[in-house]
Formats: structure tokens, C-alpha cells, sequence
């Protein structure tokens, strides 16, 4: 026994290729037979992911789901930030330039207009909650943004370490929420062709739940919604700590 | 050669997260801004330029095509390896927050993307149609 475990923790990165594949496997199992290819495979695979997540964070107290767990510490490598990266814009290969050019501007503009509402709806969540001082009421709107903008806006702004954890958590919430419910609004809300896709991607701008949401949907819609996405964030963390800031503060002061 | 395919993709992916620490650190922000997307644009710009084609074509393109297809799997381990626990556990101002946010974004693809589609159908033949 001891043998089979250093062999599995000394192949960290094969033996997650195994247990995610075996995981996809039972995935598209049960997809056919329970739901008769109604729920796609990969929403499954990405809600049992979650679930294991939950799982191993309530076992370990750690923060990084089942790559806590020793044995399963390849999974962390392999979805961790770079190879994600790498098949995010591997995905691009057979992209038409055409294709982005037709939704560029609303896409473009869809950036913005999410990452403004997310911070307004995040700061007025925020008040209602009782806090009033302009720093934490951006600060929180931020984490709406995502969970990288909340801790880059607080630290920039000096804000609470309790509100910068706040801050975070929302953003994380948010990003489980579009990976998990995106499957199941995605023909209510059009999202069957490249230009609804950038124009989801820069609405929603979280990386990872654009990224899981759209390869539960539609594997084809991918690269055009982690395209906006993925200015998303920049967008956020140029935007908050300084107009945003400032015009919440003219707000509250007055 | 499968190894140009991948090292195309490699390049692509620094090129982008390198430009994009630069234009964070130009714009005074503590973060990448689009590495990512630019590292797709230049494999979207690379792929139809001619001149480059021995990097994307035959077993080349199988190097970019097989990423492309781990990238599922790749997501199924990002969900494994995320907190979970503190998105459950969040507190209700999180989850208020993270709702009402996910849910008026939600709202808004359809209004944007109908725009989206009808600046580029200038021949509106068939008002109504929205593909």
C-alpha cells in the first residue's frame, strides 16, 4: 500500500491525467443513463469536481479543494494556472478573425458594462450590510468583480484584512455560480453562437467560470468568451481602486 | 513535426502574459491585463498567415489540436481544486452579492449580443430573426 501511494505522489501530474479521465468517464456514463445526454458530460464531470472540492475542503481546511489532499496533489498542477492558460488559448486554433471582428465592439463594451455593474451591485450589497466608509464599500465591490480585484483593489486602498477576506469570498461565489449554472441558462439567455459568447465572457469576466461554465455549454464557444474574459479582469483591477474609488467616495461624502 | 505546433502555442502564451505584466505595469495596475487574449489573438493572427503555415498545418496543428482538447479535463481538475468550502460557507453578503451580480449579468447577454448581431446584419430582410 505504501508503495502504490509514493508511486501516485511521485507521479502527481500522470496520476491526475488518470483520475480525471476516469472521473470524465463516469461523467458521460451517467450522462447517457440518467439523463439521456440531456445534461452534457462535461457539466457532470465540472459539478462532481466541485462537489469533491467541497469535500475535500471540509476534510483538509485547506483552500486548493483536492489538490489538499496529498494523493490527489496533481490535480492542483493540472488545473492549475498555467496549463489552464495553455489550453485556454489552444482553444483559439481555427478561430476566424472575421468571427471576432463581427462582435468586437459590443463585445468590448460588454467589459465594461460587467465589470460596472458587478462593483455596483457588490457595493450596494455591501451597504446594505451596514458598512458605510468608502474604502470597504470598494473593496467589496470589487470582489463582485472578481476574486482577483478584491484583494488587488483592498490592498491598494489599505482596506480591513476582514474585508478583503469578505472580498474575496464574493468573488469566488461568483465564479462557482457561473460554472455551475451556465449550462443551465444557456439557451434562455441566447448563448448559442461566437458573438453571444464574447459578449457572456465579458459580462461575466471570471476566467475560470467563463472557462467552466461555456465547456459545459459548448466546448465550439470557448475561445470567444475567455477572450473578453480575460481583459475582464484587468479591466476591473484598472477601474476600481481608482474612478470607481473615487466616485463611490464623492457619494459617501456627500 | 507535432513540437512546432506546441512550441507555437508556447510562444504565443508568453508573447501574451509577457505584454500583458507590461501593460499592467504601464497602466499603474497590479495585474495582467489580457495576456491571455492577446496570446489568442496573435495564434488567431498566426494561424492565417500564409507564410507561417508550416507551424499550424498537418502534425503541427494535431500539437495546437490536442491542448485544445485536454482543456475540458484541464477545467473538471481547476473545479476539483477550487474553495469550495468558502464559497458555501461564504456568509450571506457574499452570496447575495454573488447572486444578484450572476443573475442581472445573465439577464444582459441576450440585450447585448441582440445588438451584437444586428451591427453586424445590415441587411435586415427578416426583422425579428435573430440568429
Amino acid at each position: 500500500m505504501n508503495a502504490l501511494q509514493s508511486v501516485v505522489v511521485a507521479n502527481g501530474l500522470v496520476s491526475a491525467f488518470a483520475v480525471v479521465g476516469l472521473l470524465v468517464v463516469l461523467s458521460y456514463y451517467l450522462s447517457a443513463r440518467l439523463t439521456h445526454n440531456r445534461i452534457h458530460g462535461s457539466a457532470i464531470a465540472i459539478l462532481i469536481g466541485l462537489g469533491a472540492a467541497w469535500w475535500a475542503g471540509n476534510i483538509t481546511g485547506g483552500s486548493r479543494g483536492v489538490a489538499d489532499l496529498g494523493l490527489l496533489a496533481g490535480i492542483g498542477v493540472m488545473g492549475g494556472g498555467m496549463l489552464r492558460d495553455f489550453a485556454i488559448v489552444s482553444t483559439a486554433f481555427g478561430v476566424k478573425l472575421g468571427e471576432l471582428r463581427k462582435a468586437g465592439l459590443v463585445g468590448t463594451l460588454s467589459i465594461f458594462i460587467g465589470v460596472a455593474l458587478s462593483f455596483v451591485v457588490g457595493v450596494i450589497t455591501a451597504a446594505l450590510f451596514g458598512y458605510r466608509d468608502a474604502v470597504s464599500l470598494t473593496t467589496i465591490g470589487a470582489g463582485a468583480v472578481t476574486y482577483i480585484v478584491g484583494p488587488v483593489t483592498g490592498a491598494a486602498l489599505g482596506a480591513d484584512s476582514a474585508v478583503m477576506a469578505l472580498s474575496v469570498t464574493t468573488g469566488v461565489v461568483k465564479s462557482v455560480l457561473v460554472m455551475a449554472c451556465t449550462p443551465w441558462v444557456a439557451r434562455l439567455i441566447g448563448l448559442d453562437n461566437p458573438a453571444s459568447a464574447m459578449v457572456f465572457g465579458g459580462l461575466m469576466g471570471t476566467t475560470s467560470g467563463v472557462a467552466g461554465g461555456l465547456a459545459a455549454t459548448d466546448p465550439k464557444l470557448v475561445p470567444y468568451g475567455a477572450l473578453t474574459a480575460t481583459f475582464y479582469t484587468g479591466a476591473g483591477c484598472l477601474l476600481c481602486p481608482s474612478l470607481f474609488y473615487f466616485l463611490l467616495r464623492a457619494i459617501v461624502e456627500a | 513535426m507535432i513540437i512546432y505546433g506546441v512550441a507555437l502555442l508556447s510562444v504565443c502564451l508568453l508573447v501574451g502574459q509577457f505584454t500583458g505584466e507590461l501593460l499592467g505595469q504601464w497602466l499603474g495596475v497590479q495585474a495582467n491585463v489580457g495576456g491571455v487574449g492577446i496570446a489568442m489573438l496573435l495564434l488567431v493572427v498566426v494561424c492565417e498567415s500564409p507564410r507561417l503555415a508550416v507551424l499550424v498545418k498537418g502534425a503541427a496543428g494535431e500539437g495546437i489540436r490536442f491542448w485544445s482538447a485536454m482543456y475540458i479535463p484541464i477545467v473538471v481538475a481547476m473545479a476539483a481544486s477550487q474553495n469550495v468550502v468558502a464559497a458555501v460557507n461564504g456568509g450571506m453578503l457574499a452570496i447575495v452579492a454573488a447572486v444578484v451580480a450572476v443573475v442581472l449579468s445573465f439577464a444582459l447577454v441576450p440585450v447585448l449580443s441582440r445588438s451584437a448581431n444586428a451591427s453586424s446584419q445590415h441587411d435586415s430582410a427578416t426583422p425579428g430573426a435573430d440568429s
